[in-house]
């Protein structure tokens, strides 16, 4: 919106001196400094989706012209695949969870954590250290746990005399399996989050409080919750975006299986469109990836703005 | 304020301990018996899960370490991470701080073309982006990954050094051009130096997500002497399937480095993490 100003004052304010396109000298900044974050970033990022969503009017096998017309068929394709609707519903089965298990969990390790102390710094390091660890190697080492065979959970399972089912090869535990496993991996992200938005808080707020003999669960829920609405926001955010791209972790745990029942939209996106080098399918599932992503990242700035605004 | 200090309720309730004690063990355990499980025999990993192996024969770790895989795909991971820091940080902090600093027609449309990048994950065009590489001879290579990651982190990078440039003072930048310094120098000799702090949390935090990287190395690389870690793991697990000791000192050894240099550098991560996303 600023940039139609803008234009709409150029005409204005041509004549006169004080406006210029750029300021004295500029110039050879501006050529040798902005180029190269444009050039990539358009190549890259912006070209690739404009491609995605042409291919996905075509039949192409990557090879050759594109003249295989086929309208909105790649889309109906796409929505109609059997796996894709499972793809769609993992997604969203990660997002409730999150909320619902994940959040709760970081919220409450954060309020534990807020203040300081030798202890405190320790267990924060230790809780955000799954985030750190590359997807793969997280995938692999809960594989090892869920290993039917030789893992740990098996071996827990003999001790307390259970006999546990070979998880990642059920259609039923896969999932409840993964889930576990971005918990893991992901609380320690979003209790950053929250910890920075409590040391946010001025301390005399909670201090006057706490003079007032107001209990310690009512400061929780009372002042600080709603005092870090907007790290909530957030982490909520985070949590959706990162449920839509879900794809390192689940190629080492499950591989979308058994049969194609873990998929989430980016392993189906890889499946069904990259290695079967279907650009056609595969651009129709970028569009509609696109399409959730920006209407989750528009009504996030929509809501944030709104949050801080009260 | 000693009156206050006692009225003070304690720290951490014991509920609070219990549950943080919990999630510690949650945390810790898979670690833990990957790192024990190296040294188990495939056997013992059922039996014995918890207890200390019955050998520490490092027969495993030795065998890895000499092997052909492990220091070269360690070394691809490291070269493209490293270009990618590199590059990444000159583009974006350049970028910034034209927008920034200097004042020009388009300014503001740039920035916000720039940030379009933060409403859509990078995989989500990772297939066209594919044929793009092909057209152009970069798959297969280190450098088409390297300028494929800069660009993926041009519209995160810019945004912290953007928010970095624009609070120095103003007048450092002011009395230099009273100077008759040029823009290209003023970027160079000042706002560079003063920038180190966001320079690091930036490189950082590109470091670690070239290093973590699994979708684009995966797709570009054919050549199995330029796999990245994370590809050379997966293949090692894929080719040992079940013999997990042998996985698991592989395992361990591939993510002692990276956690070691999350110690090291995580409180430049954490800055990144909370003032991108608080900013942003």
């Amino acid at each position: 919106m600023a940039s139609i100003a803008t234009g709409a004052d150029v005409g204005a304010v041509a004549g006169s001196r004080k406006r210029r396109l750029f300021e004295r000298n500029s110039l050879p900044a501006l050529l040798l400094f902005l180029p190269p974050a444009l050039i990539l970033f358009s190549l890259f990022v912006v070209l690739p989706m404009v491609d995605a969503a042409t291919f996905s009017f075509f039949d192409w096998n990557g090879y050759g012209p594109i003249t295989d017309f086929v309208g909105f068929e790649n889309y109906a394709d796409v929505l109609t695949h059997r796996n894709f609707g499972t793809a769609v519903r993992n997604s969203l089965i990660v997002v409730v969870v999150s909320l619902v298990v994940q959040l709760p969990l970081a919220m409450w390790c954060a309020i534990a954590l807020s203040e300081r102390g030798v202890h405190i710094n320790v267990l924060r390091t230790l809780f955000f250290l799954p985030f750190m660890l590359a997807e793969v190697a997280a995938g692999l080492i809960w594989n090892f746990v869920y290993d039917g065979n030789y893992g740990l959970l098996p071996a827990i399972g003999d001790a307390i005399g259970v006999d546990m089912p070979f998880v990642l090869g059920d259609k039923f535990w896969v999932i409840p399996a993964i889930m576990l496993v971005i918990t893991w991996k992901y609380f320690g992200f979003h209790m950053m989050i929250f910890i920075a938005g409590l040391q946010s808080i001025p301390s005399e707020v909670i201090e006057a409080a706490r003079l007032d003999g107001v209990k310690r669960w009512q400061i929780v829920r009372h002042i600080k919750i709603p005092m870090i609405r907007s790290a909530i926001v957030i982490s909520v955010f985070f949590a959706i975006t990162g449920a839509l791209q879900l794809f390192d972790l689940i190629i080492p745990l499950s591989n979308g299986g058994p049969s194609h029942s873990s998929h989430t939209i980016v392993t189906f996106l890889y499946q069904f469109g990259i290695l079967r080098m279907k650009l056609g399918f595969g651009g129709a599932i970028s569009v509609i990836l696109f399409i959730a992503c920006v209407i989750v990242a528009l009504a996030y700035r929509r809501i944030l703005f709104k949050v801080e605004q009260n | 304020m000693a009156a206050t200090s006692r009225k003070r309720q304690p720290v951490t309730t014991p509920i609070q301990w219990l549950t943080l004690l919990v999630v510690a063990l949650f945390v810790i355990v898979p670690f833990y018996t990957t790192a024990l499980g190296g040294f188990k025999e495939i056997g013992e990993l059922r039996v014995n899960p918890f207890g200390l192996p019955a050998s520490w024969d490092p027969i495993r770790f030795v065998e890895i370490m000499g092997g052909p895989r492990y220091f070269a795909s360690l070394w691809n991971s490291l070269l493209i991470a490293g270009g990618t820091v590199l590059l990444s940080t000159l583009v974006a902090s350049m970028t910034a701080f034209a927008l920034a600093h200097i004042k020009f027609f388009g300014s503001k449309f740039i920035l916000g073309y720039l940030m379009l990048g933060l409403l859509f994950p990078s995989a989500t065009g990772i297939l066209p982006l594919f044929i793009k590489m092909r057209d152009l001879g970069m798959l297969d290579s280190h450098w088409g990954i390297i300028t494929v990651q800069v660009a993926f982190s041009v519209s995160f990078s810019v945004l912290l050094f953007h928010n970095f440039f624009k609070e120095l003072p103003k007048e450092l930048i002011d009395a230099a051009r009273m100077d008759n310094c040029g823009y290209i120098k003023i970027f160079w000799y000042i706002t560079l130096p003063l920038s180190l702090p966001i320079i690091a949390t930036v490189g950082v935090f590109n470091f670690v997500g070239s290093w973590n990287s699994f979708l684009l190395p995966l797709i570009v690389l054919n050549s199995e002497d330029k796999y990245t870690w994370p590809l050379g793991i997966m293949q090692f697990k894929g080719q040992f399937g079940s013999d997990w000791p042998r996985i698991l000192a592989f395992l361990t050894l591939s993510i002692m480095p990276a956690i070691a240099f999350f110690l090291l550098a995580q409180r430049y991560i954490i800055s990144g993490l909370t003032g991108g996303a608080v900013k942003g």
